[in-house]
């Protein structure tokens, strides 16, 4: 099973690098990771996918707890997150072609970022079935290079009555997971 | 004030008052600091000795220990120490130098990237970049690695970082968390399980060390039968009526027998190692598990728990005894009484007969080191712990090499005479620490039972590779220990039967100061009881094969 988790960490020289090696050592599959700076100075989030039984998944989140940088890990419960995922496709064109690569971009709302004489690239997001579906589609037209972000993930707001599911612990959803956690 | 210095303050107002440690080129600013320090410094001849001293002496007291080394190779050097704390939680704080910022990351002479060697080693480490962090970093390191479980931490400081001056204010011990109250809950499910129980059992851990009175109590209250795991041993007196023994893979007939046939198993402070529990499709199949263990990673990692508690461990065993009344276990006590009477039968003269010899000389509350091997598992079978942290060995990492230093380390914190049992190729490992003993005049008595073999993998091989002893032999290249020891100026003692034994042992232990004794015993005798590997804890094998069938007297 698909586990999807938000991890807050400290921005520590290595941090990444002790999550990883966690994961490595302990032989945990991870489908996806993307990290980044949140609103809070010092503190990253990293989204990340395990595809891992539910003891195993349990297992992940106490284990990457116990690392000193790692501030608290969430489990997302299924339906309870909305998730992205943005890919950057670059994908030949000819004077044959350009309509119609056009016209597909058109239907997943991606963006054309670049344009050049014998190529296209696009920017799209949204979930992982709408980005495979439109990796699939350009296929024929012959993609130069693309590269993906690895989704990332919220809990969503509307879920607030449910909110102690959504974060273990924590008040509302409408607040922020570490909120009520010390500072330090 | 310099980097150097702020780290001495800092660990001074910690409570630190040694160091194990070697010098070398980057770390030689903290030695320049510690000639005018009140810090004790042992010079270690090793800087893996280093880190086993730091252990002995964490063992012991149940407070930090402290070792020290210089970058690239004296760093490197401390791991096998790190990694053996790590696996047997014991709070350590390693301290390495570094080269000079500018050099890191340029392959600069005596560079290691230790903090990125010792990650998964270490509970956490720091590279300290400024002096002015040395001191809250340092304080840092000390509160995570005494916090929770502990574990070892290292701090590495760039030689320049050391030099460097500062004004910072030195950071003294950051309060610590009152101990953890478990949930109502868990004590709830716990409670409505053990009230329910038929035949419960209580399996001690390592991590129960300051939690004796509270198991005692407990036991004494219900009438609950006590293991302790080979970490765990002298958490419950081996004198108690209640005591089964040690479980696992060398664990007593009583120990294994009680888990198979337990309906509730309550682990305190302990993680289910392989080593313990055997195949783990066969551990405790009957039984509903209650694991409490201050580290929820422990929980349901290896065997599922029923009911897990996660919290302090006097602290849940308190209120687990205060809300029980005494358990009616009479059928149980029979059967267990039956189990506590087989022994296995042992050879009247040979390794275990030796360490039983020595065993028998010595008070409870001695303490008694080990290094791996058949010898570490025969003393846990055969000596009587009777309190807690009177028992040092290399539980998860089981590194041989492990005794010597070690036992300097506990005889040092305890100023008290300690006796380290080793094997003939464990002792050779770290053998060079005799010097540090006879430096110091340290009173630590190192019995080398030498069999003339790595025993234990000798063991396995006999059973499990058709007797093809590959690489095992030393008996024509082993040195000669007591003359050996004369080489360190150390009196050195040497024994070949009972009688020969009977005498030295007593004069051994009179030594002051350090003395070592070389026993040698017959090459082929093995530990029993033994579950072989992969193997059940029902499948255990209580006798040697062998002995049945030459008739050898029950030693």
């Amino acid at each position: 099973m698909k586990h999807i988790f938000s991890a807050f960490l400290r921005d520590e020289p290595r941090v990444l690098t002790r999550v990883t090696s966690l994961f490595a050592r302990r032989g945990y599959n991870i489908d996806s990771l993307s990290v980044g700076a949140t609103e809070q100075r010092g503190i990253s989030r990293m989204t990340f996918i395990a595809d891992a039984p539910a003891e195993m998944a349990n297992q992940i989140q106490r284990q990457l707890e116990k690392l000193e940088d790692v501030i608290r890990v969430v489990n997302h419960a299924v339906e309870k997150f909305v998730d992205r995922e943005l890919v950057l496709l670059k994908v030949k064109i000819t004077p044959e072609t350009r309509l119609e690569v056009r016209m597909i971009a058109e239907d997943f709302r991606a963006r054309n970022v670049d344009v050049g004489s014998q190529s296209y690239v696009f920017e799209v997001t949204g979930d992982e079935g709408k980005i495979t579906a439109f990796i699939e589609q350009m296929r024929p037209f012959g993609i130069i290079e693309t590269m993906r972000t690895g989704r990332v993930a919220l809990s969503r707001g509307s879920n607030a009555d449910i909110a102690s599911q959504v974060y273990e612990g924590s008040s509302s959803a409408l607040e922020h997971p570490l909120a009520g956690m010390a500072a330090d | 004030m310099n980097g150097a210095e702020a780290l001495l303050k800092t660990l001074e107002a910690h409570g630190v008052t040694t160091i194990f440690g070697h010098p070398g080129g980057t770390i030689m600013p903290v030695y320049d600091a510690l000639y005018d320090s009140p810090i004790q410094h042992i010079l270690v001849r090793h800087e893996q000795g280093g880190g086993h001293a730091a252990e002995g002496w964490a063992r012991v007291t149940g407070g930090l220990g402290v070792c020290m080394a210089t970058s690239g190779p004296g760093a490197t050097n401390l791991v096998t120490a790190l990694a053996d704390a790590m696996m047997d939680s014991l709070p350590i704080l390693a301290i390495t130098g570094n080269v000079a910022r500018p050099l890191i990351g340029t392959d600069a002479f005596q560079e290691a990237d230790i903090t990125g060697i010792t990650m998964p080693i270490t509970k956490h480490n720091f590279l300290v970049r400024h002096a002015d962090d040395v001191s809250k970093t340092v304080a840092e390191a000390i509160r995570i690695a005494l916090s929770g479980r502990p574990g070892p931490v290292l701090v590495d400081l760039p030689k320049d970082v050391q030099l460097e001056l500062t004004t910072a204010p030195i950071v003294g011990p950051i309060p610590r968390p009152a101990a953890l109250i478990p949930s109502d809950s868990s004590i709830e499910i716990a409670l409505g399980m053990l009230r329910n129980a038929k035949q419960p059992v209580l399996m001690v851990g390592g991590g129960a060390s300051d939690a004796a009175p509270a198991v005692l109590e407990f036991a004494h209250k219900t009438g609950i039968p006590v293991i302790t795991t080979l970490m765990g041993l002298g958490n419950f007196p081996a004198s108690d009526p209640q005591w089964l023994g040690m479980p696992g893979m060398h664990g007593s007939v009583a120990a294994n027998r009680a888990i198979t046939n337990s309906d509730v198993l309550i682990g305190l402070g302990m993680r289910f190692d392989d080593r313990v529990t055997g195949k783990t499709s066969r551990f405790a199949q009957n039984a509903k598990i209650i694991h409490i263990d201050i580290d929820t990673a422990e929980h349901s990692k290896l065997i599922p728990a029923f009911c897990a508690i996660h919290g302090d461990a006097t602290e849940t065993l308190t209120r687990l005894t205060a809300s029980l009344e005494p358990m009616d276990l009479t059928d149980w006590w029979v059967k267990l009484t039956d189990w506590q009477a087989r022994q296995p039968n042992r050879p009247a003269w040979g390794a275990a007969a030796a360490i039983q010899m020595i065993s028998s000389q010595l008070s409870g509350d001695t303490i008694v080191v080990s290094d791996v091997g058949q010898h570490q598992m025969l003393t846990a079978q055969l000596h009587p712990f009777e309190q807690p942290r009177k028992w040092v060995n290399s539980g998860g990492a089981g590194t041989m090499g492990f005794a010597l230093p070690a036992a300097l380390g506990a005889s040092l914190a305890t100023k008290q005479m300690v006796v380290a049992i080793a094997g003939d190729g464990s002792s050779q490992m770290t053998i060079q620490e005799l010097a540090t003993l006879r430096k110091y005049d340290i009173p630590v008595k190192f019995a080398i039972i030498n069999n003339g073999y790595l025993g234990m993998v000798r063991q396995w091989q006999e059973m499990f590779h058709a007797k093809r002893y590959s690489e095992v032999y030393l008996e024509d290249s082993n040195p000669d220990f007591p003359i050996l020891a004369s080489a360190y100026r150390i009196p050195g003692f040497a024994a070949s039967t009972p009688d020969e034994l009977e005498t030295c042992i007593k004069e051994w232990l009179a030594v002051d100061g350090p003395a070592v004794l070389e026993v040698r015993v017959p090459q082929e005798s093995n530990v029993f009881p033994m579950v072989p590997a992969g193997k059940g804890l029902d499948e255990m094998l209580d006798d040697d094969p062998k002995l049945e069938a030459k008739e050898l007297v029950t030693a």
